[in-house]
């Protein structure tokens, strides 16, 4: 498979930046943290994701999807990436529909994949309990009782946890932190007794929430896949999040990028353009190889989750640390080579920091997914 | 689609048959590396089957066209054929300048007498090629060189010195950057010229590297006479020449380092360093560094694969071997250093049987020059800012 998008692919990533760029620009989500909107994002524009194709992207077919890919995926929230635009893509679109088409059951599909496809469902996974990424260490607890489970614990940075219709929640069911075998996956209806979301403003003004479980209780029904054995949908779920996840700062590493390079061409100082400095450009260009080369390695690692998502890890854990690093380091240029401007909040620029912080700590960090590889490798 | 699948599994299987099995192993020395050339010697018969078994196939460069020896094949069989010889270990039946450098400007400028005269000795490994670019006062400044080339009737008299040439003193024809206007802006008055090194009035003298080893030499010009229809391209227009054979030969330097083959590095630093009970390396800033080395390893080579497709579908932009050439190069320094750390004293060994000669100190010090030649890296960022990001008065 060649690294480079196909005709349909170019096309699809036209259409998902015309609307994008138009409907959604930076400006979108300034008026979204400003205002203290209580949904975070807009549900009109949802509604157009919808109808274009995009909510359903990766839905089978027969459930009212386009059926398409992960490079796919990758490719709008490149363009999300691009303008910051708040959306429930990732958590519903991306994760949500990857978890129920991978692991559910035919009625478990009937049920949700057409609702996310037409937009009118919205759903969220629910995996971090602690300050850091740790999907092995899943304490929160799944108690057999009766025909079903009582589930008692906490989730933290639940993506588009306040608004979702549906959760997908992580919890041991047997043995104990750090095991793989024991884990199962819950489709829990957030209104259900015992169950507290509390929505958390961060830094990035996307939208996440803390929730808490008292003796939620669910069914024997409400099991995606199979009982104790979760972690392995689990983790090609999250693969497929990670990747999208990196595409997304893909888009903005290039955004910013490519605001710097504007900024270095108009900005006069001693008389002339400050991007004349050898000391600016060789850093420029440094941030643009590293921007290229995370480029390549995100469209590897998505075209593996395509190909065979079992054997994709390795590649998705390079990904995922690359971009991490890249962004950051792209944020971190921007933001010094707009000099004072770059530390005022009505310069883009900050929200485009504060974002690949964000995704940095999403599904694993940089550190997190360099460790995988060495592991992976048996060093 | 269907093709392909097919091209590959006949592919997979005539290597299969035909790739000895010695020649499927890491190469450890330099002569593991066959040059060709008129005073070429292999160093095992299995390398010389491979290699006769290859040039016969026009496997020894697969996407040249075959009227010159090569392949015939487009970019998608070639890249199915490196695939599979990469999956098997196979080593490069040859290796050459003239093969990464000089055919790829052949190509282009050549005419087709010279097409014919060079490119068929170039794939069938009878003539081995040097590069005379540098000069002793024109190093990242190449556009000012000094060497003469003077007309003569049907003759250039050419008069100078050039420096850094790789293997001068095996080679067996040489592809040189010659002035021929004086008069004429500096990158106005170079041509590209061919020679043979035997021809009256070259010589060459090795220098001695800080790795002990000589890989490259001066080589002095005394009124040799050269035909000028040996020259490549326009009289006067060799830069663009020389620019278009720099960016094929920055894709190659960028490549150089030995990735995916060998044992791995975590591997090769648990020998000396030793692991905890848990498999890691006792060794956790190490292992980190290592960890960190092969995540941008293994984005390197996703790139440099994206940079064969994107030329394939002609969306590359030509400078970007330069960038390729920057991040290559740092990185395989990077491998190096990491090397170095992980052997430890044993590393430092430079004549015993027990380090080979001291392979690794002398693998570590040549790797330095990666950055140096075909260009430096601030000779290689400044090109991305001008030419890439078009940042003003670069």
């Amino acid at each position: 498979m060649a690294l480079v998008l196909t005709e349909e692919q170019s096309m699809l990533r036209d259409s998902a930046r015309g609307l994008i760029s138009d409907k959604a620009p930076v400006a979108h989500l300034r008026g979204l943290r400003d205002s203290k909107d209580t949904t975070g994002f807009s549900r009109e524009l949802w509604k157009t994701f919808a109808e274009m194709g995009f909510s359903g992207l990766l839905v089978p077919d027969q459930f009212g999807g386009s059926g398409l890919g992960c490079v796919e995926a990758g490719i709008v929230m490149e363009e999300i990436g691009r303008t910051l635009m708040p959306s429930p893509f990732l958590s519903t679109s991306v994760l949500a529909a990857s978890a129920l088409s991978r692991g559910g059951s035919e009625a478990q599909k009937a049920q949700h994949l057409p609702k996310i496809a037409d937009g009118s469902l919205l759903a969220a996974l629910a995996i971090d309990e602690g300050a850091k990424h740790r999907p092995l260490q899943t304490k929160l607890q799944a108690t057999r009782a009766g025909n079903g489970f009582k589930l008692s614990g906490d989730k933290a940075f639940v993506v588009d946890g306040h608004t979702a219709d549906l959760l997908i929640v992580a919890a041991r069911s047997a043995g104990s932190a750090g095991d793989k075998n024991g884990l199962t996956l819950f489709l829990v209806d957030p209104k259900a007794k015992g169950l507290t979301v509390e929505r958390t403003a961060m830094v990035d003004s996307h939208n996440a929430a803390r929730i808490v479980f008292d003796n939620v209780e669910v069914d024997a029904d409400s099991v995606l896949s199979e009982v104790d054995q979760g972690f392995g949908l689990l983790e090609g779920v999250l693969n497929i999040g990670r990747g999208a996840v990196a595409s997304e700062m893909v888009g903005l590493s290039d955004e910013v990028f490519g605001r710097t390079v504007t900024y270095l061409k108009e900005r006069k100082q001693f008389g002339k353009a400050i991007g004349e400095f050898q000391a600016l450009q060789h850093r420029a260009a440094e941030l643009y190889i590293d921007i290229e080369i995370t480029r390549a390695a995100v469209l590897k690692a998505l075209q593996a989750l395509d190909t065979d998502i079992a054997k994709a890890a390795t590649a998705v854990s390079v990904a995922k640390a690359r971009a991490g690093t890249t962004a950051t380091l792209a944020v971190q240029e921007g933001v010094q080579m707009h000099g004072g401007m770059g530390m005022t909040d009505q310069f883009d620029i900050g929200f485009f920091m504060k974002r690949a912080r964000v995704c940095q700590e999403l599904f694993g960090d940089s550190n997190y997914h360099t460790d995988q590889l060495a592991s992976g490798k048996g060093y | 689609m269907a093709d392909l699948e097919k091209f590959r599994a006949e592919t997979r299987a005539w290597l299969e048959q035909n790739c000895p099995p010695e020649m499927r192993k890491p190469m450890t020395s330099d002569g593991d590396t066959f040059w060709g050339g008129r005073n070429t010697k292999f160093s095992s018969e299995a390398q010389r089957v491979w290699f006769e078994r290859m040039r016969d196939k026009g496997w020894t460069v697969p996407h040249w066209p075959k009227e010159y020896g090569g392949g015939g094949l487009d970019g998608e069989e070639a890249k199915i054929v490196r695939q599979e010889m990469a999956a098997i270990g196979a080593r490069q039946p040859l290796t050459s300048f003239g093969i990464s450098m000089l055919g790829p400007a052949l190509l282009k400028y050549g005419t087709e007498e010279q097409k014919k005269e060079h490119l068929p000795k170039i794939t069938a490994g009878l003539i081995r090629w040097c590069q005379g670019y540098s000069e002793p006062n024109a190093g990242s400044d190449l556009a000012s060189l000094q060497t003469r080339a003077v007309g003569d009737g049907d003759d250039y008299i050419i008069n100078g010195q050039k420096i850094w040439t790789s293997y001068a003193n095996y080679a067996d024809w040489i592809f040189c950057l010659v002035r021929t206007d004086p008069a004429a802006k500096k990158h106005d008055g170079i041509s590209f010229i061919l020679f043979d090194m035997a021809s009256k009035g070259v010589s060459t003298k090795p220098i001695l590297l800080i790795s002990g080893y000589s890989p490259f030499c001066e080589t002095f010009f005394d009124n040799v006479r050269v035909p000028k229809s040996h020259v490549v391209g326009t009289v006067n227009r060799g830069w663009d020449v020389a620019k278009y054979l720099l960016q094929h030969e920055r894709a190659m330097i960028s490549g150089m380092g030995e990735r995916g083959v060998g044992r791995p590095l975590g591997q090769i630093a648990a020998d000396s360093v030793g692991a905890d009970t848990q498999g890691r390396l006792d060794d956790a800033q190490l292992r980190s560094q290592i960890a960190n080395f092969e995540v941008d390893e293994a984005a390197l080579a996703a790139a440099a694969e994206r940079a064969v497709d994107l030329a394939k579908a002609g969306q590359s932009h030509p400078a970007f071997s330069s960038a390729m050439k920057y991040y290559g190069t740092e990185l395989n320094k990077r491998r190096y250093e990491i090397l170095m750390s992980a052997g430890g004293i044993d590393a430092l060994e430079w004549e015993s049987d027990r380090s080979k000669g001291g392979a690794r100190p002398r693998a570590w010090l040549r790797t330095k020059a990666n950055s140096i030649e075909g260009g430096t890296s601030e000779v290689m960022l400044g090109i991305v800012a001008k030419r890439i990001l078009d940042l003003p008065g670069a």
